[in-house]
C-alpha cells in the first residue's frame, strides 16, 4: 500500500499537466453550463449601476493588458453592453497603454451590427467604432460614448484629475481633438463630476490607488473588477465602504454577465474553471495523504541510519 | 481554421511559450526573447510618445516652434505675456537630466539629486493616502459591536417576508450576521498580538498569537485559491483562442 503512496508522490509533473489540461479543454467542447448564484459583492456593484440615473456619467478606466484579457475583458464588454442599453453614457481612459485599446476591443465586440459603415451628413460613420448597436439601442462616439486614451504618471493621473479633467486628458483618442469638442464631456470639469467610475484592474496602477485617491480624496464612489490575484487586496475596502462592490476574476465576471443579461465569455468559461478546480483540490488532498501515509516510514528509517 | 497571418502566430508564441511544461527548449526560449524584447520595445515607445513628447515637448511649445505640433505651448505664452503653469516642465526636464548623469561615472552623484526629490515627494504623497485610506478607514471599521445587530433585524423581517412564500435566507446569511463580528474582531486581535515581537510568545501570548496564525494562514490560502483561479482563466483564455479563434472547433 505504502508503495503506491510513494510513487504518487514520485509522478511525473507532466502527468499533472495533462490532467489539468483535459480539466479545463473538455468542458470547452461539451459547453455545459453551471449555476451562477451572484455573490453579495457583485450584487453591490450592479445595484450602485442600476441606481444611476438615464443619462449618468460613467469614467471606465481600463487599467489592464491582453495579458489579463480572459478576466477582465468579459467584464468590460458585459459593462459596456449594459451602459448602452440603459442609455448611460461612459468614458473610456486608461492608466496602462493597453487599456484603451482593451476598451476599443471591447466596444468592437459588443456591437451588433453586420454592416460595416453608413454615411450620414457627409460623415463615414464606422460600426463597432463610431456606432455601436445592442439590441434596439445605439451608441455614438463623442455622444454616448468616448475614449480619451492612455495617460502616463499612475496615481498622479487621478490625483490631477481631481482638479482638473481636461488637463490631464485634453484630446480624444480616436481623433486627436480636443475633448471639450465633444458633446458628452459637457459638465465634466473633474472627477467629482462623473457618477460613478468603474475600474477594470490588473495590477499597479489599479483598484489601490483609484480606493486612495477618488474615493478617499474626491469622494467619487468607485466599483471594481479586478484579477482574481488583485481581488484578495482589494476586498478589506469592500467592507469599509471605500469600495462600491467588486467584480473578483472571471468568477465575478460571469455573475456580471449573469445579472446585466449577457451570458458570454466569462459563463461559458465557469464549466472548465470548476473542473480544474475540482482537480486541483483532489491534487492538494492526495498529495498530503502521501505525503503523511509514507513521512512515518521515511522518519523510521532516517531513525535507523 | 483562421486564416488570418496574426492569428497563427499568435497560435505560434502560444505554444512555444506552453512547450516550457515539458521541459525547456530552444522554441521556448526564442517565444521568451521575442516577448520580453517586444514589451521593453514597446514601453519604451510609449513613454517616449505620452511622457517625453507629450509632456515635456508639446506643453512647452518645443514642437510647436519646429512646426511638428498645431498648438502653442508655455514658452510661447510667456512671450506673449499670459503665464502658464506648463512652464514648471522645464524643471522637471533638468531633473530627468540629472538622473541620466549616473552614467557617468565621474558626475554620477548629480543623480542623488533628482532621486532625493522623487523619494521625498512620493513619501509626502503616500504618508498621508496611506494613513488614511488603509489605516483610519479601516480601523474605523474594526470598531464594531460584537453583533451585527442592525444585519439581524434585517434579517429578521426579510426572513419573516420569504417564509411566506415559502423561501428561505441561506444559512451564511445568518452565520455572517451572528458570527462576522467577532471573527472580524477576534481575528484582529489575534493577529495583531502576533506581529507583537517585543515579548515571547509564550503561555497565553502564545497561545493567542498561534490563533493569529491560523487567521493569517486562512488569508494566504483565500489569496491563493485566488491565485489559482486566476492563472486557470488565463489558461482557459488562451485555449479558448487556440480551439476557437485559431483552428476554429468550438463557436
Amino acid at each position: 500500500m505504502n508503495k503506491f503512496w510513494e510513487r504518487l508522490l514520485t509522478i511525473d509533473r507532466r502527468a499533472i499537466f495533462v490532467v489539468i489540461f483535459l480539466a479545463l479543454s473538455v468542458p470547452i467542447f461539451l459547453q455545459i453550463g453551471l449555476p451562477i448564484p451572484v455573490t453579495r459583492e457583485v450584487q453591490i456593484l450592479y445595484d450602485a449601476l442600476e441606481d444611476l440615473p438615464r443619462g449618468a456619467k460613467i469614467l471606465v478606466s481600463c487599467d489592464y493588458d491582453p495579458g489579463s484579457e480572459p478576466e477582465l475583458q468579459p467584464m468590460a464588454e458585459a459593462a459596456f453592453k449594459y451602459f448602452v442599453a440603459n442609455d448611460l453614457r461612459f468614458i473610456i481612459i486608461g492608466l496602462w497603454p493597453q487599456g484603451p485599446i482593451q476598451g476599443n476591443r471591447a466596444i468592437e465586440d459588443i456591437n451588433e451590427s453586420d454592416d460595416e459603415l453608413i454615411v450620414e451628413n457627409g460623415d463615414t460613420l464606422y460600426f463597432g467604432a463610431d456606432l455601436v448597436v445592442v439590441g434596439e439601442d445605439t451608441a455614438r462616439y463623442g455622444i454616448d460614448f468616448i475614449n480619451l486614451g492612455f495617460q502616463v504618471g499612475q496615481e498622479l493621473v487621478i490625483q490631477r484629475m481631481g482638479t482638473s479633467f481636461e488637463a490631464t486628458f485634453p484630446s480624444d483618442r480616436r481623433f486627436g481633438r480636443p475633448q471639450k469638442e465633444f458633446p458628452i464631456m459637457e459638465g465634466i470639469y473633474r472627477l467629482a463630476d462623473f457618477d460613478f467610475v468603474l475600474n477594470l484592474s490588473a495590477g499597479y496602477p489599479g483598484t489601490v490607488e483609484w480606493v486612495q485617491f477618488a474615493v478617499d480624496r474626491f469622494h467619487v464612489p468607485v466599483g471594481a473588477g479586478n484579477t482574481a490575484v488583485q481581488a484578495p487586496l482589494a476586498y478589506p475596502y469592500l467592507d469599509t465602504g471605500q469600495l462600491t462592490g467588486i467584480l473578483g476574476g472571471m468568477k465575478g465576471g460571469a455573475e456580471f454577465e449573469r445579472l446585466v443579461g449577457h451570458r458570454a465569455r466569462a459563463t461559458m468559461s465557469m464549466t472548465s474553471q470548476t473542473m480544474a478546480h475540482i482537480f486541483v483540490m483532489l491534487f492538494i488532498v492526495v498529495g498530503n495523504i502521501a505525503f503523511f501515509v509514507t513521512r512515518g516510514k521515511s522518519e523510521r528509517r532516517d531513525l535507523r541510519k | 481554421m483562421s486564416s488570418e497571418f496574426g492569428v497563427w502566430l499568435a497560435a505560434f508564441f502560444t505554444i512555444g511559450i506552453a512547450s516550457f511544461l515539458y521541459k525547456d527548449n530552444p522554441l521556448y526560449k526564442f517565444c521568451e526573447s521575442v516577448f520580453v524584447g517586444i514589451s521593453a520595445g514597446y514601453w519604451a515607445v510609449a513613454l517616449f510618445w505620452e511622457n517625453l513628447i507629450a509632456k515635456m515637448f508639446d506643453s512647452l511649445g518645443i514642437s510647436y516652434f519646429f512646426g511638428l505640433w498645431p498648438e502653442k505651448g508655455a514658452l510661447q505664452d510667456i512671450f506673449s505675456g499670459v503665464w502658464n503653469w506648463n512652464l514648471l516642465h522645464i524643471l522637471a526636464g533638468i531633473l530627468g537630466i540629472m538622473m541620466l548623469l549616473r552614467l557617468f561615472p565621474k558626475i554620477g552623484w548629480i543623480a542623488r539629486w533628482p532621486l532625493s526629490v522623487i523619494v521625498g515627494s512620493t513619501a509626502g504623497l503616500w504618508m498621508i493616502t496611506y494613513f488614511q485610506s488603509n489605516f483610519l478607514s479601516q480601523l474605523q471599521k474594526t470598531v464594531v459591536p460584537l453583533f451585527d445587530i442592525g444585519r439581524i433585524n434585517e434579517l429578521s423581517e426579510i426572513g419573516a417576508a420569504m417564509s411566506e412564500q415559502g423561501r428561505a435566507i441561506p444559512f451564511d446569511a445568518y452565520f455572517a450576521a451572528y458570527l462576522g463580528n467577532l471573527i472580524l474582531i477576534f481575528g484582529t486581535l489575534t493577529g495583531l498580538v502576533y506581529f507583537y515581537f517585543s515579548k515571547e510568545h509564550k503561555g497565553v501570548f502564545g497561545k493567542t498569537a498561534k490563533v493569529g496564525i491560523y487567521f493569517l494562514m486562512i488569508t494566504f490560502g483565500a489569496s491563493f485559491g485566488y491565485t489559482v483561479m486566476s492563472r486557470m482563466s488565463l489558461l482557459i483564455g488562451r485555449l479558448y483562442f487556440l480551439f476557437s479563434t485559431w483552428l476554429g472547433f468550438v463557436n
